[in-house]
């Protein structure tokens, strides 16, 4: 009898090439996602040197992290990141790369299309030049971000040179109560281990609450693994991985679709299997969630308080709660449903998929934002996101409210394209980072889930969406 | 990249926690295609005031530490973003050595594909070390011993990975690398995995 082994285990073992010393192996990559800003220069020096890139059709290439979302029919105005684009686009071309062009219905942000595609199953190792690649996880499959160097190193040799991690695993018990989302579970998580909570681990997220998530909720979990630290998440897969596959573009075919299930069901860690760490959380107990500061773990529940720093026993977590109300400019002991928003992003690779939308829609549905908002935009994940919830009529929903239906891309989840939240403003936004000055110098961050981004455009200030209805229905 | 072995360089204190990549480059210097002149963007929030001019408080402004090769930071360094362009800045800038109590995973591996060398040191030690560059004295990092020395004399012990150790000890280029030494073990993975899951060989 071999030992348990984890999922991780598994899927580590199954893409060995060779084993290095000390714990490190060189690891097959099976599927590379490729976007404008972390792979010029890795095409560069390979072309430099004369190599070759080795396997094009395991990559596929978009353009997501700093494309205008409106008046594309113009073109790029921003001239250095129309460079990036023209550069990424001659370089797929060049490297006979898959693509899908800005004007392409199957563009928008790179996590977003490849689990659309079905680029992203099971048991695959998949990276991308962007942290949250841990998305993917969401399938079973060994999904981590990388450098711009690695980038290269897979192209050139479809593998990389890794140190094993440890295993966690997250178990989620119970229920998730009404209004609590996948987004507050995340939050909940990293309020509870921290933003390095997971370092050097890959985090297996389990139990009935977890099991209960929808794909798209199950990416906006593992989306968030890398902001506890963790540069994989993972969720065995199953009936509903294999629903949500079924039919796309890349999934196999019939024929070998009873292959892949066969294979496909054998991903899951061992009864007996060993974690380094174990965390467990009661779904019950999670209320929608809040940041407050400048790193995703300063975050509470939407009915608690802006903390008091001085109640704070650790001196380094003290001073860094005292930086972060400065920037934020919060009192302490102020309650967080008080924080009036000037901004709403709903968007980004943890909240831009269709349910997101949906979600966000049924709060604003014959409500407006508040006339304190002045702005509050809708970016989908991709092109499809997009027609689909334009099919269901949402678009509609969100222009009658006020807020700004745009074209798809990463915007102002880090603002590198013209959508920015000015200076000493505050947005409520869906996306994975409060850092300081993540979504424009200066701007100021509350991450939440896509419906309270909707309550909190409509009462232009933090609110709690459980009995939302109740206080401001119709 | 460039082979690592010694350093001698009086080191830049900067203990905070979770210093992420969005802080070391912000977003705005990422669009280049370039792995040049990064350097300007380095700590760019911090560095620079509301009109774009130098902030003398910071200490990345101080002319101290102008020549200074090596950053001491404090629990999670590097955390947030993959973007390798923090390791490009700090290179541009002058840092090929990092001290700080954990590093963010992406982070220390970018910044290894970039010869700097990151130590992790407990917090007691990170704080000496700090003192050391606030009181005006220089470090002296020795790879092939793994030891950093103070001035007075103490030596302080690190660990590597072996593999990183001897890629900086001797600046190996992992790509050339693995086509060198695994290419066949590569195919053959391939044409294993062809037969298991042919619908992943689609052209």
């Amino acid at each position: 009898m071999p030992s348990p082994r984890t999922l991780y285990d598994k899927i580590w073992h199954n893409h060995l090439v060779s084993d290095a010393e000390s714990g490190s192996g060189l690891i097959y990559i099976d599927r590379h996602l490729v976007h404008e800003v972390t792979s010029p220069q890795a095409f560069e020096k390979l072309a430099n040197q004369g190599i070759p890139v080795r396997r094009p059709e395991a990559a596929l290439a978009v353009a997501d992290h700093n494309i205008p979302t409106v008046g594309r029919a113009e073109g790029i105005t921003d001239e250095l990141a129309r460079l990036q684009v023209d550069m990424l686009r001659r370089n797929v071309m060049r490297t006979n790369i898959p693509y899908y062009d800005v004007d392409d219905v199957r563009q928008g942000i790179v996590h977003v299309i490849g689990p659309e595609q079905g680029f992203t199953q099971p048991g695959l190792t998949i990276v991308c030049g962007d942290s949250h690649t841990s998305t993917h996880g969401a399938f079973g499959a060994l999904a981590f971000g990388i450098g711009t160097s690695e980038v290269e190193h897979v192209l050139a040799t479809q593998t990389l040179t890794l140190k094993k991690a440890k295993n966690m695993r997250v178990t989620v018990s119970g229920t998730l109560p009404l209004g609590v989302t996948a987004k507050d579970m995340a939050l909940a998580i990293i309020g509870e281990i921290g933003t390095n909570g997971g370092t050097g681990h890959v985090i297996e997220f389990a139990g009935e609450a977890v099991e209960a998530l929808s794909m798209e909720a199950r990416m906006t979990l593992c989306n968030m693994a890398i902001e506890a630290g963790a540069r994989s998440g993972l969720i065995a897969p199953d009936e509903t991985t294999f629903r949500y596959l079924q039919g796309r573009p890349f999934s196999p075919k019939a024929g070998q679709w009873e292959q892949a299930i066969t294979l496909w069901s054998q991903l899951s860690s061992d009864p007996e299997a060993k974690f380094d760490r174990e965390v467990h959380l009661e779904a019950s107990q999670i209320a929608p969630q809040v940041t407050w500061g400048t790193n995703p773990e300063q975050v509470l529940a939407i009915t608690g308080h802006v903390p008091d720093p001085a109640t704070i026993a650790d001196k380094g977590k003290r001073e860094a709660a005292e930086r972060a109300l400065a920037y934020m400019d919060l009192t302490p002991g102020m309650p967080l449903s008080e924080i009036a928003v000037s901004h709403v992003f709903i968007g980004s690779c943890t909240n831009s998929r269709i349910e997101d939308l949906r979600a966000a829609a049924d709060v604003l549905r014959g409500r407006k934002v508040a006339d304190s908002v002045t702005q509050a935009m809708v970016v989908p994940g991709s092109g499809l996101v997009k027609m689909m919830a334009e099919d269901e009529g949402l678009d509609r929903v969100f222009l009658d409210a006020g807020f700004e239906w745009r074209d798809p891309g990463c915007s102002m989840c880090l603002a590198m394209n013209p959508d920015k939240v000015p200076p000493g403003a505050r947005c409520a936004s869906t996306s994975n980072r409060n850092f300081v000055g993540r979504q424009g110098p200066g701007s100021r961050t509350h991450l939440l889930s896509p419906a309270m981004a909707a309550a909190a455009a409509v009462t232009g200030h933090l609110t709690d969406i459980r009995g939302f209805s109740a206080v401001e229905g119709e | 990249m460039n082979a690592f072995r010694r350093l001698q360089s009086i080191p830049t204190p900067f203990c905070h926690d979770n210093i992420d990549t969005d802080a070391i480059i912000p977003a705005a210097y990422l669009k280049t295609v370039s792995r040049e002149g990064l350097g300007e963007g380095l700590f760019a929030n911090l560095r620079y005031r509301d009109d774009k001019t130098p902030d003398p408080q910071c200490v990345f402004n101080e002319p101290r530490f102008e020549s200074s090769r090596i950053l001491i930071s404090g629990d999670n360094f590097g955390c947030g973003s993959s973007r390798e362009h923090a390791a490009w800045a700090l290179v541009d800038r002058g840092y090929i050595c990092v001290i700080a109590e954990s590093f963010a995973d992406i982070f220390a591996s970018n910044a290894f594909k970039n010869g700097i060398l990151t130590i992790a040191l407990p917090k007691d030690q990170v704080t000496r070390l700090a003192a050391e560059g606030e009181a005006g004295r220089s470090l002296v990092v020795d790879l092939q011993e793994m030891t950093v020395g103070l001035e007075d004399g103490t030596v302080f012990t690190f660990d590597l990975d072996d593999f990183r150790r001897t890629c900086l000890l001797n600046g190996l280029d992992e790509v050339g690398l693995t086509i060198k030494h695994h290419a066949k073990a590569i195919s053959a993975f391939e044409e294993r995995q062809k037969l298991e899951q042919p619908w992943l060989y689609r052209q």
